[in-house]
């Protein structure tokens, strides 16, 4: 009957809808991140190195960055900022250094995300060297400092004069147990320089 | 002979005496087999009360926990479970079969379809749904219990902190979304392709109008919900990282997937009672339904609507300020559809001559507690004052008022309207007042409190609660075991029915009544509108 043969157009129809859907779901996930990537609303950085090429220091403004540090539940390293916060002129390069030690009787790989408040401030924050770029694996018992080198592009909106970064140490060691091998270019070893 | 009967029909299994369209089969396998409208919906309807019993068995121990401060009745983790389930039975176990049952009986007799159009998958979109259920109750047996994380299961509560019964729980979902979608795309079908002629689009009853448009919502959102579980199931036992902040994911996307599904969801469980509502009022007014088109258009609006705010749940996880506003007025923008469907209704009362049966009752019960739960939902949406009432009992009052004084009094409304017109006999009417006014005292005294108790600061989802909030809470579980009990008169009610006992009633049932459906013989026979009637 021609009802049936309607039917089954309309249900084809309907079923690209579904499968449709069901792909636009998991395009949600890409989507978010180019969303986030253009206007900065969650609060994440760049995951790769900015190039520094010198420019104009604006001596006029100065902005507050302040670090915070915490480790996610069941981490057990400690982990601090040696700097709380530094005063910085939009374009200046500065270096920043984070201590961590592994207390635990393990060795543990551990990945840092960070993450900016207010969030658009963290289109403008250009790291040139971040230890959160790679993941930091970690002896039993050892320490380490590792460094942070940014500037914030003089760019940045005239109403944000104060910023906070805050970096998660997550316990990664499960995920990477393969990669630990790979010698880490940013981890600096004991005995320390300060900076 | 109707198409339904010549194609879909498994001869084995009911052989249809041509000249006796009534013989309906017998045993057991006239329901695992059928692929009758009517059949189905009553299987969709019967199971959806016995969720609403389970599910509501479940807010008794909760209810039961939080009547006095301290942890006495439950383990926490078992509380938390109480709750998750609780709220997963009752959306998708309650509500929205209740519903697709509804559908099934009431569509193709209100376009004077002879059936579904595809009957065969209506009997498996029916017959997964016990499986699906079956999987999550019996996950609560499971070493560690069943699902803890809330019916939303946010990451990482779902992924990093959920037990291996998720696994289970990820499963149920995929297949109660199959089962909606196959519910939905049918519904779309038969009213595109079966309706009578001269039944024209600005005809057809609000009831088919407003399941016409939560069927769309249902196949747009139901895959984004699957693909959301398809997520968290492979966060957690696949080593991905959609919501794993330590893999590259972020845990504030999970909540943007699972809204985007989740606001039209609600209007998915409220747009078929819209049309309810919409069917009964005028009957009982003695009136036609007051401005139709613009009902048609509100409804329209308000699923179009659904789209753009989901994140007004999320007002509390760090959106920049000009996102919020935009949420926030969205949300506002609802209410103007919203309001103009209330006004309608109350319009069509206007100046009628009203008598109030028992599906009136419930009507006019629903067009005000709907509104308070919708005013509520307004000072929601307002996000500075959002700060204070987030994941307090302001927002478990809320969407009780709109869920169980909305959507649930609607679909008993549809009983008491409809009953008569499935058995032939009249219900017993003094067990039906008993059941309306111990249900709407009982009911306002469960959630009406909980505003206070909301606003006062008294978080949701937690066992136990500080001091000051103990008399408000013992109230509010007296209610909530006197409305768990209100419903076994109604349950009481139902049997009785079923059993054809009362008075026999005419074709018309009412006396304001129109449409088709109440131009057939009640009981409703086995098959109906085998040769369309011409509608004009």
């Amino acid at each position: 009957m021609s009802h049936s043969k309607a039917n089954n157009k309309m249900v084809v129809k309907l079923l690209v809808i579904v499968v449709g859907m069901f792909g636009f779901g998991f395009a949600l996930v890409p989507l978010y991140d180019v969303f986030c990537d253009v206007t900065g609303i969650n609060g994440k950085t760049e995951n790769s190195a900015a190039s520094y090429e010198y420019i104009e220091i604006d001596e006029s403004r100065e902005i507050t960055v302040e670090f915070i540090t915490r480790t996610n539940t069941g981490m057990p390293w400690e982990f601090r900022a040696q700097t709380a916060r530094v005063k910085v002129h939009p374009g200046e390069l500065t270096t920043v250094s984070f201590y961590v030690r592994n207390p635990a009787s393990s060795d543990i790989v551990a990945q840092a995300i960070p993450s900016v408040s207010p969030g658009t401030a963290a289109l403008y924050l250009n790291k040139t060297e971040c230890f959160c770029f790679n993941q930091q694996p970690l002896d039993a018992g050892d320490e380490a400092y590792m460094p942070m080198q940014f500037y914030v592009d003089p760019q940045l909106p005239e109403e944000i004069t104060y910023f906070t970064l805050q970096y998660t140490l997550y316990d990664v060691t499960a995920r990477a147990s393969d990669l630990t091998t790979k010698p880490n270019p940013f981890m600096v070893p004991q005995p320390n320089r300060d900076i | 002979m109707s198409k339904a009967t010549e194609i879909m029909t498994p001869d084995a299994v009911a052989p249809q005496d041509h000249e006796h369209h009534d013989h309906i089969p017998k045993g057991i396998t006239r329901w695992l087999f059928t692929t009758n409208h009517k059949d189905i919906g009553t299987l969709y309807l019967w199971f959806a009360f016995i969720m609403f019993l389970v599910g509501g068995a479940m807010a008794m121990v909760i209810r039961a926990e939080l009547f006095q401060p301290g942890l006495q009745i439950v383990e926490p983790n078992f509380f938390n479970q109480m709750t998750t389930v609780h709220g997963l039975i009752m959306v998708f176990g309650a509500v929205m079969p209740a519903f697709t049952g509804l559908a099934n009986w009431l569509i193709p007799m209100m376009i004077g379809a002879p059936d579904m159009a595809l009957p065969r998958m209506n009997n498996w979109s029916f017959w997964i749904l016990p499986g699906a259920f079956l999987i999550l109750l019996s996950s609560l047996f499971m070493e560690g219990g069943g699902p803890a994380f809330g019916w939303t299961f946010y990451a990482p509560l779902s992924t990093t902190y959920s037990g291996d019964s998720t696994g289970l729980f990820v499963f149920s979902v995929h297949i109660m979304g199959i089962s909606s979608i196959m519910g939905a795309i049918n519904v779309i079908v038969t009213i595109f392709n079966m309706r009578a002629p001269g039944m024209t689009w600005m005809k057809m009853p609000l009831f088919v109008w407003t399941w016409l448009i939560t069927a769309f919502l249902l196949i747009a959102v139901m895959p984004v919900l699957a693909g959301a579980v398809t997520m968290v199931l492979t966060d957690k036992f696949f080593g991905t990282s959609f919501f794993d902040a330590a893999g590259g994911g972020d845990p504030v996307m999970f909540q943007h997937i699972f809204w985007f599904f989740g606001h039209p969801e609600v209007y998915i469980m409220i747009l078929p009672a819209f049309g309810i509502i919409s069917q009964i009022v005028p009957t009982f007014s003695r009136k036609r339904l007051f401005g139709y088109a613009s009902m048609v258009y509100a409804t329209g609006a308000i699923a179009l609507l659904s789209f753009v705010v989901w994140a007004h749940h999320m007002f509390t996880t760090g959106m920049p300020v000009y996102m919020e506003m935009f949420f926030m007025f969205a949300t506002m923008l609802i209410s103007v559809p919203t309001g103009v469907k209330v006004f309608n209704w109350v319009a069509t009362m206007w100046r009628g001559s009203l008598s109030f049966e028992m599906p009136m009752m419930f009507a006019i019960a629903f067009i005000v507690l709907f509104t308070i739960g919708g005013l509520s939902g307004l000072m929601l949406a307002i996000t500075p004052v959002d700060f204070q009432y987030h994941d307090t009992y302001f927002v478990v009052a809320h969407f009780h008022y709109v869920l169980v004084t909305g959507a649930i009094f609607s679909i008993m409304a549809a009983v008491y309207y409809w009953l008569p017109k499935w058995t032939g006999k009249m219900y017993d009417t003094t067990l039906a007042k008993w059941h309306f006014w111990c249900s709407l005292v009982s009911v306002n005294l469960l959630f009406f409190p909980m505003h206070f108790v909301g606003l006062a600061g008294m978080p949701r989802r937690i066992p136990d609660y500080a001091l000051q909030f103990a008399d408000f809470n013992k109230w509010i579980s007296v209610g909530g075991f006197a409305f768990g009990l209100s419903q076994l008169i109604f349950l009481a009610l139902v049997i009785k029915a079923c059993k054809k006992l009362g008075d026999p009633v005419s074709s018309q049932v009412w006396e304001g009544a129109e449409g088709l459906e109440w131009e057939i013989p009640s009981p409703a026979p086995y098959h109906t509108f085998e040769t369309p009637p011409v509608v004009k």
